[in-house]
């Protein structure tokens, strides 16, 4: 019962982040409500039991990518958002053809619910570090390996491009 | 007890207002940030299908049993190519600024700098 409350709780902060996300105006409004949605994402993570990926949730996410954002808009010293006109394919085709997919996706969900079944915390060992470490190391060590690649170019790349020329 | 289509219907949710975001703003760093929404909620529907396999254990067609851990190994890897996609994206981002002094991405309408 708890953990339905606190359930509802979190996903209605979650919704109503990116809610916000989508309503205010100046992108450092819009950053902020991001981080209100990764913080509250870590806390449903907990509450499904991964204790690791709500702790890399708020450390990597809420932390290093948000701040990230965070001192961009500050560094370009972004203002408020334009009205412009923006694309009218966006606008006529895009929002109905998204609201009919999350729609049939809702419907779906809701119908199937009892097909489903649930989920439930309690299985101690389920999600702690060291078996995610074992998993990591072991079975998806050239996964792992070739993302360490990938962080590397990314670094490169962005030195490249923020570099100014000339 | 939770079911699980309570997680996956507030992933949709998230994910619609991603895309909402994408399409609908007009400022290039809130659409970037809107993609972080996505995938936000995507990584939600991983950690709920992982403790969900977690408590219905169930066999692959080929024989293997599933190996409900995968969801948050493959969550840990959507947040490292996150931050890489960041890392670059804020970079083009700034040097875009840097040549057109706008973040509009209706005046950004050319590929080159």
């Amino acid at each position: 019962m708890v953990h339905q409350v606190l359930f509802i709780v979190f996903g209605l902060i979650c919704v109503a982040g990116a809610i916000n996300l989508l309503v205010q105006r100046h992108p450092i409004n819009s950053a902020l409500s991001l981080v209100v949605v990764m913080a509250s994402l870590a806390l449903i993570y907990l509450l499904l039991g991964a204790e690791f990926v709500a702790a890399i949730q708020v450390i990597v996410y809420a932390g290093a990518i948000m701040v990230l954002f965070v001192f961009v808009i500050m560094l370009l010293n972004a203002g408020a958002e334009e009205r412009t006109r923006g694309s009218r394919i966006a606008l006529f085709v895009g929002v109905p053809a998204t609201v009919v997919l999350a729609g049939t996706v809702g419907w779906l969900l809701v119908h199937g619910s009892a097909r489903l079944g649930g989920v439930s915390i309690g299985s101690s060992d389920f999600g702690e570090t060291h078996a995610i470490a074992r998993l990591l190391f072991r079975d998806f060590l050239l996964p792992f390996e070739i993302t360490s690649v990938l962080i590397l170019i990314a670094i490169m790349g962005a030195v490249v491009l923020g570099k100014r020329e000339g | 007890m939770i079911p699980l289509s309570w997680y996956l219907i507030l992933s949709a949710i998230l994910f619609s207002l991603g895309v909402f975001g994408f399409l609908l703003k007009r400022n290039i760093i809130t659409i970037f940030m809107s993609i972080e929404l996505m995938l936000n909620a995507v990584n939600l529907s991983f950690v709920a299908f992982a403790n969900y396999w977690n408590t219905h254990p169930r066999a692959l067609p080929s024989g293997d049993p599933i190996v409900p851990l995968s969801g948050h190994v493959f969550v840990f890897f959507v947040m490292v190519v996150a931050a890489a996609e960041a890392a670059v994206g804020l970079a083009i981002i700034i040097s875009v600024f840097r040549t057109r002094e706008t973040l509009n991405v209706d005046r950004v309408n050319l590929l080159k700098l």
